[in-house]
């Protein structure tokens, strides 16, 4: 089994302005991080620049990151122990405070091409319901199996 | 306090023991019998006999490689490595739990969103480590003479790779300090439990903390910054004249 991640951030001002500019000066590295990461699988890109960010139906202030990883520690490795980190630990310059889950994740079959409407059908799973096998984060972690991983 | 705990730190009671014991800690990768002998100055037996009890107690774990580059028929039977094991061991007497009490205020400042302010507190509380460590500093920012001239009077700074108080002051914080490509770098977090938990949070506040060691013994803040990989502290600290 595959991991995918989604995650919806709101911006605080658009992609092109001053406040921004820094996150979008980042998204090259970052994502050139996250393509050669071990353990990385899929990404869902905007479009052929490295700065494109995805498209969607879901509102022009959110911006969204979704990608499939071998494991939980891969993932954790990119996210917090990585290059990757001192960019998110900025996330208040450019993001507003999430009052509910903001992040998902869930297991797939290997070679699943997850869609968009998937990724925000459990991340809508999870902030309906909590936590549970179909819908869970790194802090209540299900495994494939669907048993709660010890903290 | 889990007896258990107490059985495998206990056996640490023997001095060679103990010298393997940080041995290999300090390689931060395998190592094995023969490494470990060598560099001890011991039999090689005696080193797989006292490998093996740590082993047995759970401070190190064991497995087995190949060493060398040669492979297939020929290549001779897996050598036994050893690293350091990663669950923590615990001994506290009379029982204390501040694990969990850091876990509950990590989680408060979250729900709060604070975490400004505890980065804030945790600059506070590095530079009072600085200070507490090298009280003969003064206000800090004139610390030239009695860093320049040899050991610093405090306890604070005795064999560390890399000399400076900087160094010596992480070490015995137990960070693990080493130096690689004109950095220090940090092989061990002492905050793991909760910057698994609150790694955002946690590893912030921890750069915070080191920043604060740094500015209190007059050294540019800026040398350490957020650099995380893997099964290391998330703090690197670029090497000035004398951190």
């Amino acid at each position: 089994m595959h991991l995918a991640q989604l995650n919806v951030a709101h911006m605080l001002a658009p992609l092109d302005t001053p406040q921004l500019a820094d996150f979008v000066a980042n998204l090259e590295p970052v994502n050139a991080l996250s393509d050669v990461a071990p353990g990385f699988v899929w990404r869902l890109k905007g479009g052929d620049l490295p700065t494109d960010t995805v498209k969607h139906d879901y509102g022009d202030e959110l911006l969204i990151n979704f990608s499939v990883w071998e494991s939980r520690e891969t993932l954790w490795n990119f996210v917090y122990r990585s290059p990757h980190l001192p960019v998110m630990k900025r996330r208040r310059e450019w993001f507003a405070r999430a009052a509910v889950p903001y992040t998902v994740m869930w297991w797939i079959p290997e070679g699943h091409v997850p869609t968009l409407e998937e990724g925000m059908g459990r991340l809508g799973l999870l902030r309906a319901q909590g936590p549970g096998p179909e819908a869970f984060t790194f802090k209540e972690f299900y495994e494939p199996d669907g048993t709660l991983a010890p903290a | 306090m889990e007896s258990d705990e107490l059985d495998a730190v206990s056996v640490l009671n023997d001095p060679l023991r103990r010298k393997l014991y940080r041995f290999v800690a300090a390689r931060g990768r395998e190592v094995g019998r023969n490494e470990a002998a060598e560099a001890l100055g011991i039999q090689r037996t005696l080193a797989a006999f006292h490998l093996d009890k740590l082993a047995d107690a759970g401070l190190l774990e064991a497995d087995f490689r190949r060493l060398g580059d040669r492979t297939g028929p020929g290549s001779g039977r897996p050598a036994k490595v050893y690293r350091r094991a990663r669950a923590e061991r615990i001994v506290s007497l009379p029982p204390r739990d501040y694990r969990t009490l850091a876990l509950i205020l990590a989680e408060a400042v979250d729900l709060l969103g604070a975490e400004e302010r505890a980065e804030e507190a945790a600059r506070r509380a590095g530079e009072r480590l600085a200070r507490a460590a090298f009280p003969e500093d003064g206000d800090g920012a004139a610390s030239g003479a009695v860093a320049a001239g040899g050991r610093p009077a405090s306890s604070v700074g005795a064999g560390v790779a890399g000399g400076g108080r900087v160094a010596a002051l992480l070490a015995e914080r137990g960070y693990e300090p080493y130096e690689e490509e004109g950095r220090i770098r940090l092989r061990n977090c002492p905050f793991h439990a909760s910057a698994e938990r609150h790694p955002l949070l946690v590893c912030s506040m921890n750069l915070a903390l080191c920043q604060g060691v740094l500015a209190a013994l007059g050294e540019p803040e800026d040398a350490a910054e957020l650099d995380p990989r893997p099964g290391e502290c998330c703090v690197a600290i670029s090497k000035t004249n004398e951190s």
